[in-house]
This record gives C-alpha cells, structure tokens and sequence, in this order.
C-alpha cells in the first residue's frame, strides 16, 4: 500500500467517525484525537475499522503507532500488502 | 386491555411528537420490544413497550402534533402472566422493572432485533456468529450490506410497501427505510411528507443542537437552583487496574478490546451499589433509592450538546458486556436515536472528561438524579509506594451529591469503595 492508498483509507473509515473533518486541513505529524476531538472510543472504533479494511489484527503494541495520521499511514504501508 | 402511554422520557422532557409506529394492530408485541419512535428535543427516542401481548388499537398516527407525556398511544391486550411485571414507579413510567427480560441464549437481545427490522433483514436468514449461535449486529449489517449491493432487485417485502414515487426516492437519499413506517394517508399510501417527518432527524443539525441546549438549559438550571450540590474528591492509583487491563487486551483481537474508561463505570456502578443512598430519585415526597444501578453515562455529540443515557444494570455485567453496551450507546447517541428507558431512567451518571484532557471534573447532578461521579484524565504523578517515591498513573475521582439526601460521610464511603474495587479489577 503506498502512501496516498493508505491516507485515503484513513480518512475514508475517519469520515464515518467524524464527518465535518476536512482532510485538507488536518496536519498529519500532530496527537489525532487532539487534533479531531476524538475520545477513546472514537479512536478504538476508528482503529477497528481500519482493521476490518486491511484484515489487519491491530495489536495492543502497535496502538501507540496511531497516534498521528503518519504514524498510522507508516504502519500500513509497512504492513499491507496489496496484491 | 391497557392504554400503552407516552413515557416520561426524563425530568426535562413532557412532551414529544410521534414519528413512527413498529407494530400494527394484530401484531404480538414482546415485553422490551421497541414498538414506537418520538422525536423529542433530544432526538428521535425509541419506545419500548413492558407487556407482552397483543396490539389491539393505534390511537395515534404519527405527525407533527405535540403529545404530552401520559397521553394513550395504543390499546393492548395484555396477557395475564405479564401483568406483574409491569412498572412499580408511576413516576417514570417507562422505567423498566428490575426483572430483566428472560430470553433464551441463542435469542438475540431486542437491540439487535430492532436493528434488523430497521434494516430490513430477516432474523431467521441470518447465521448467527455470536455466543450460543447468537445474531450478533455484525452478522445483521453484514446481511443488510449484502443484500443492498448494487444492481440486486428489491426484496418482495419492498415491493410490497406502498409508496409515492417521490417518498422511495426520499426515503433512499435520506437512508430511511419505508418498511417500517406508517402512512398519514388513509389508503397507507407513504407520500414524501411522511418519510420527511422520519427523515428529519437527519435533515436538519442545527435545529436539533439548538433544541438539545434549551433542554440543557432547563435542566441544568434546575439542578443548581434545587439541589444543595456537595463535592469530593480523590486520587485513585490506576497502576494495577491499567496493567491488568492491558495484558487482558493484549490476549484480545481488537474488535474485543476494553477500554479503561469501562473499568471506571464497573468500578463505580459496584461502589454504587454498596452506597445506595446515592443511586435514585428525589421526587415529591423525597428521595426514591432503586435498588438497580441504572449507569448514566454523559456523552458528548459532536455537533455540540450532550446526553447520558443509561446502561441498565450496569454493576451486574461483565467487562465485555459493558464495552459492547457503551460502544452501542455512544454510536446510537450520535445517530440521535435512545430508547425512552435509557433517556428516562439513569439512577446515577458519570462523566468522563479525562478523553478531553482534564484532570478534574465537578459534575453538575442530573435531576431527579442525587449524585453524579467525574473522572478526569490518567496522568501520571508521583504517588509512595512503601514509604517511597514512584511514578503512577492515577485518576482524579470527583463526587457531587445531593446534600437533600446524603452528607459527605456518606460520599466518602462511595470514593473509598470506588478506590478498593479499581485495586482489584481482576474481580470487576
């Protein structure tokens, strides 16, 4: 998954979440639920769905790699493979 | 035969308007099911009806006509073995018995029923995933997604439903489904005026923000005209709850995991229930304790405004169960669609701002509610262990309560048991 695939999805699943969030004015390097007004379960359930996107299991240690827009766009690009 | 009347839907709500009906005459309807929906100032309200029995008679159609709470919806016979089960508080009508509904393990709970009626699927055709074989409302939006691909022709029952040209068009742009409504006319033809009136709650977010602040309003004026709020607080060490919930998540797919803030209601639910002079109502003739902890939980709408439905018997479910309920709650709150026992019954609530980054909250109580528990963010802060310094990660605690009712002996015995349980979240 390259960069723009992965920024796409992320975005897409956050749409459902947090609709009135313009992804042109979000700066991708800063805390997310800070940025957004997520709480905690925003976040778990915008987590989840990009698990049922990618069929990825998420772990409990890779949670702290979502963070931030890039931190999530990294984790994907490293872990899903688009055949 | 009895008259199923509009609910009392909260202290700061008297009147609603009658959206639509989920039952005709003739139809049996089940102790819990949801047989209306309202529009309230908070949204579209589910209705659920206490008895089992028959429909005998709709009383009311739907419109824009505003009904008071007590007015007669609907005739139904009841049957005989249900009358016992009926609401002890006159007072809140809609507030559900202690007894929960029985249901068999394989039944699926009403809201997952009503959701798939609300989608269109049929229970039966769906292979349940769940516990026991169990529906559960991945297996209902997976069916509903299949059977709404593109280019499918429409299922028998949707041709079946009589509607305006105008109304299905309506009706798809506003994701309203026709099935379940119920025409003005009097030929049951649905024109677009109807699936408006459903429709609304999707239409129109400002007018609903604005309606949510008076209720606000009223409420919150209320409470701090009538009741004598006293405060407390405490630092509660989260150190083993946090590394017990932690290792429990890290054995759980995602989809499975707890949040901390679900550890906090389980905590304070069990506490409340060794203290239950806090968990109630004060009413007229003074202060109602309920012997169910009915868990009020504040969440906010992003849209601006809040509501804190309840999660019933919230000291008597599992972990996971409580995830499930709050993760239900919080998606159905910000659809704008409760049910009137979770708008109208919270026996005590919570609110939990540490998601927003503070580190004390100082609730203001709910009326008719007695107390209401904050908590603030888990920061980490220097804490002794042992005679000795060690940083831990710790939540600010607060209590407001009643002083009509309770004094602050009494709160105190609330935080001290909410700190024992939190050190122990193993037995939660």
């Amino acid at each position: 998954m390259n960069r723009e695939q992965a920024r796409d999805l992320i975005f897409d699943v956050l749409a459902d979440i947090a609709p009135e969030v313009d992804r042109d004015d979000v700066d991708d390097s800063l805390d997310l639920t800070e940025q957004l007004d997520l709480d905690s379960m925003d976040y778990l359930t915008w987590m989840i769905a990009i698990s049922e996107k990618t069929g990825l299991d998420i772990p409990q240690r890779d949670v702290s790699r979502f963070l931030t827009i890039d931190g999530a766009i990294g984790y994907l690009m490293d872990k899903v493979v688009i055949r | 035969m009895i008259d199923f009347v509009l609910p009392s839907l909260g202290a700061d709500m008297d009147e609603a308007m009658l959206v639509t009906w989920l039952v005709e005459p003739g139809d049996h309807v089940e102790y819990g099911q949801i047989i209306a929906e309202v529009e309230t100032d908070k949204g579209i309200i589910e209705i659920e009806c206490w008895h089992n029995g028959v429909v005998d008679e709709l009383l009311r159609r739907p419109g824009p006509d505003k009904l008071a709470v007590g007015t007669p919806l609907a005739r139904i016979s009841v049957e005989e073995m249900e009358t016992a089960h009926e609401p002890s508080e006159p007072r809140l009508p809609s507030a559900p018995p202690d007894h929960r509904p029985r249901r068999s393990p394989t039944q699926s709970p009403p809201p997952i029923r009503h959701l798939a009626h609300s989608l269109g699927v049929d229970m039966d055709k769906v292979a349940g995933t769940g516990a026991n074989g169990s529906v559960t409302r991945e297996d209902v939006q997976r069916a509903a997604r299949k059977s709404a691909s593109p280019g499918e022709e429409r299922s028998p029952e949707e041709v079946r439903v009589k509607a305006s040209p105008l109304a299905r068009a309506r009706a798809r742009e506003l994701g309203v489904n026709l099935q379940s409504m119920t025409a003005s006319r009097v030929d049951g033809l649905i024109v677009e005026a109807d699936v408006e009136s459903v429709g609304v709650a999707a239409i129109e977010p400002e007018d609903k923000v604005a309606a949510m602040r008076k209720a606000i309003t009223r409420s919150m004026s209320r409470s701090k005209r009538e009741i004598p709020h006293y405060y407390l607080a405490t630092r509660i060490d989260m150190d083993r709850a946090l590394t017990w919930l932690e290792d429990v998540n890290s054995e759980l797919p995602i989809t499975k995991r707890v949040l901390p803030a679900v550890l906090l209601l389980k905590a304070t639910a069990r506490a409340v229930s060794e203290v239950p002079d806090l968990n109630g109502h004060w009413l007229d003739e003074g202060f109602r304790p309920s012997k169910p902890v009915h868990l009020g939980v504040a969440i906010s709408l992003r849209e601006g405004g809040l509501v804190a439905p309840a999660i019933h018997d919230a000291d008597t479910l599992e972990l996971d169960e409580l995830m499930e309920h709050l993760r239900d709650l919080v998606t159905r709150a910000r659809a704008w669609r409760l049910r009137g026992s979770e708008m109208s019954d919270p026996t005590i609530t919570v609110t939990n701002l540490g998601d927003r980054g503070v580190d004390t909250a100082f609730p203001v109580i709910i009326p008719p509610q007695v107390a209401m528990v904050g908590f603030g963010k888990v920061i980490e802060e220097v804490v002794a262990v042992d005679g000795k310094p060690e940083v831990h990660p710790v939540v600010h605690a607060t209590l407001a309560a009643d002083h009509r009712v309770t004094d602050g002996h009494t709160g105190g015995l609330f935080l001290t048991a909410l700190d024992r349980l939190l050190q122990r979240p193993e037995d939660l």
